[in-house]
């Protein structure tokens, strides 16, 4: 594993003056998954904010091959070149060694485009799909999507006078696609860098089609001081809203269990997406949503356990 | 060599996909289209060729794949019908826009709803606009032929867009017809190696492709695409004519059937073009000076060409096999009717929408049709100038 020196010194792949918002989530967890990456790669990019932000014609941020098809299609799309790749090294047209990451938002991903991820994985390309998940429709201003958690306010789930934001739980998409019986597949925070670091390395190094979830903030529609990104992410792992873990060869392992595991308000509090569940009529939402998040722990960690001494035999 | 096969359509398209052997196909099966990658698909199991087939789990993933790997520098193709075209769409513009020469058979099929698996046009008619170059073959020596003229007009470093080779589902697709065929050498050598100018697995010059792209260049980019279809129009003669030297067959923009002594004349296109030449030479025993003009190429539409043509007929008939619901007329009848605009005294014109989902098109009907057009270059008023056939009211 690269120490940190090492991943210091290697060229940035998304380099700046890129237009993403000061404090956005995506272009850290992309620089951090890029700089563990040790080999040419190639890249394909659902449409969303890094898309449309990184690639203003004529300009471009990007240091490494990359490509925007669509929406819902950058599975499909990463599978179509990685199977020319493929077709041209048993031909012997290319000799080195490339990596295909395909990246794509909460939206193009638990929504959109999960059709054309389940296929591509099924189908066994080779390539690390990483959803940078920050929990809604951020680039088109703020809706809703199968990520939202329950009980945030977007712009098409608005905390109203009857309603108090998104009605329904988000969908576990990590766990769909670990049903996939895929070689690998992991849930990262950018908080925790040297953690991601390593289970991007682990993905890569599989031959088959590896899947990470990232969590990543959207200071716009998270509604937080842009300033507070990592800490904000930081939170969400150690109330273990967001676990951090890991299925390799089907057996999960859980990467992080925070000493003292915090209560749910201190993820909820500063972000202004939550600010009607702190008033008389929606504080009652506090404790379900912390019973929910307390309950898929505690399930998490039943499962971790079926799987132990697993890996010895 | 030549040999000569009886073989159906789907199967003749399996043979010229064999033929070309592309690096990368990804499709997924849909009715009437399946035979064709059943029988790709074998080849490939029986070790004959060397593509890999991507089976995905949509056409929308079908063509994005096809985008992906023509991106990465393979000569691509795919296959698929109706409710499968449809659900490209997005990506069938994404293709021709970013100038990708992925070749693709369609075998035309009527739209849902209500849902029927049988011929019309409404499936490529409605994507006329995506930027495609699009083939109409009458029947399997057609569409055989075609497809491997597709493949050099696609890679044609002036042209570099998106061709699809359509031809009539299951009165093509699954009818055996004597087809003759070239060996695969003289395949091979016709359709050459393609190089492409740049390709996304050259991780020494990284290119950025797909990128954001605003008011300040976009429509420069579109003018780039129709610049490339107008190459597209003069690059399609030549790789005919250097098709009929290893073929001997002659393909042009368009077919004339007992057309330069004709007084009227009708327009269709692919399969009903084949009925329509029977009724020609039975109006012809009748005295009548009848002919065909049968368009095999759609876009570019050869509007020059086909003004030339027709500018001296009494009268012209078109029948259109899809309708377009608010337009006066079908596709095929607005824009024939478009070239002929601005001439003097032009040829009155009237248009049938016919055969949709499949309905049978008769000799009977084409006779009607003809009549109707001999009428009027007669002197007989126009009435109704588009018109159903077949169809009970």
């Amino acid at each position: 594993m690269a120490n940190l020196k090492e991943l210091a010194s290697r060229p940035e792949r998304l380099i700046g003056g890129h237009r993403l918002c000061a404090g956005c989530g995506a272009s850290i967890l992309v620089r951090q998954v890029l700089l563990s990456i040790d080999k040419p790669m190639v890249l394909s990019n659902a449409t969303g904010c890094l898309e449309v932000a990184t690639t203003i014609f004529p300009y471009t941020s990007w240091a490494v091959p990359w490509m925007h098809n669509a929406f819902e299609n950058a599975a499909a799309t990463i599978s179509g070149v990685e199977t020319a790749y493929r077709h041209f090294k048993r031909q012997g047209k290319i000799d080195k060694d490339i990596v295909f990451v395909a990246f794509g938002g909460d939206g193009g991903t638990y929504d959109i485009g999960i059709q054309s991820l389940s296929g591509a994985i099924e189908r066994g390309h080779r390539f690390l799909y990483v959803c940078y998940d920050n929990q809604a429709y951020m680039n088109t201003g703020i809706q809703r999507s199968g990520s939202t958690p329950y009980g945030a306010h977007t712009m098409t789930s608005p905390s109203g006078k009857v309603i108090p934001g998104k009605m329904q739980k988000r969908k576990d998409l990590t766990m769909i696609i670990a049903a996939h019986h895929l070689p690998y597949a992991a849930q990262v925070s950018p908080s925790h860098w040297r953690d991601l670091n390593k289970k991007v390395e682990k993905a890569i190094s599989y031959d088959g089609p590896t899947f990470i979830n990232a969590l990543s903030s959207c200071n716009r529609g998270w509604r937080h001081k842009m300033e507070d990104t990592i800490e904000i992410l930081r939170v969400a792992v150690d109330t273990c809203v967001w676990p951090l873990y890991e299925i390799e060869e089907g057996i999960l392992r859980i990467t992080y269990k925070p000493r003292e595991k915090k209560p749910v308000e201190e993820w909820l509090k500063p972000q202004g997406r939550y600010k009607h569940l702190f008033t008389p009529k929606y504080e009652h939402l506090i404790g379900e949503i912390q019973k929910d998040v307390d309950q898929r722990w505690e399930r998490l960690q039943k499962l971790e356990g079926c799987f132990v001494g697993e890996k010895d035999k | 060599m030549v040999e000569k096969l009886v073989i159906t359509g789907n199967e003749g398209s399996a043979l010229a996909f064999k033929q070309i052997e592309p690096d990368v196909v990804a499709a997924y099966p849909i009715t009437p289209q399946t035979e064709l990658m059943h029988n790709f698909a074998r080849y490939i199991a029986d070790g004959l060729i060397d593509t890999d087939l991507i089976t995905v789990e949509s056409e929308h993933s079908a063509m994005s794949a096809c985008v992906g790997a023509a991106s990465a520098g393979a000569r691509v193709m795919t296959a698929t019908s109706a409710n499968g075209f449809a659900l490209m769409w997005e990506i069938l513009y994404i293709a021709a826009s970013s100038r990708l020469p992925i070749v693709m058979a369609v075998v035309n099929r009527a739209l849902s709803a209500p849902i029927n698996i049988h011929c019309d046009h409404s499936d490529t008619m409605g994507g006329r606009d995506t930027g495609w170059i699009q083939f109409y073959a009458e029947n399997t020596q057609e569409a055989y032929d075609l497809l491997i003229t597709a493949v050099p007009i696609a890679e044609h470093p002036d042209v570099q867009l998106p061709v699809m080779v359509c031809y009539d589902g299951f009165i093509i697709s699954h009818t055996n017809e004597v087809v003759e065929v070239l060996d695969d050498k003289t395949v091979k050598d016709f359709v050459g190696e393609y190089k492409p100018r740049i390709n996304i697995l050259d991780t020494d010059n990284p290119f950025t492709f797909g990128p954001l792209d605003f008011h300040d260049y976009y429509i420069e980019h579109k003018r780039q695409q129709v610049e490339g279809m107008k190459h597209a129009y003069n690059v399609i003669p030549e790789v005919f004519k250097k098709y009929e030297d290893v073929s001997g067959r002659r393909y042009e923009y368009f077919e004339k059937y007992r057309f330069d002594d004709a007084d009227v004349v009708m327009v269709v296109l692919s399969s009903t073009a084949g009925t329509a030449k029977v009724v020609v030479d039975e109006l012809r025993g009748e005295g009548l000076g009848v002919g065909l003009l049968k368009p095999r190429v759609f876009r570019p539409f050869p509007h020059d060409k086909l003004r030339e043509a027709l500018k001296d007929k009494k009268s012209i008939v078109v029948l259109d096999r899809s309708d377009s619901f608010g337009a006066f007329g079908g596709p095929l009848f607005t824009e024939i009717r478009s070239a002929l605009y601005g001439i003097e005294n032009p040829p009155e014109i009237i248009d049938f929408i016919y055969g949709l989902g499949g309905r049978n098109i008769t000799k009977d009907e084409l006779k009607t049709a003809f009549m109707k057009a001999v009428d009027i270059a007669e002197g007989a008023e126009v009435k109704n100038r588009v018109d159903y056939l077949g169809v009970r009211e």
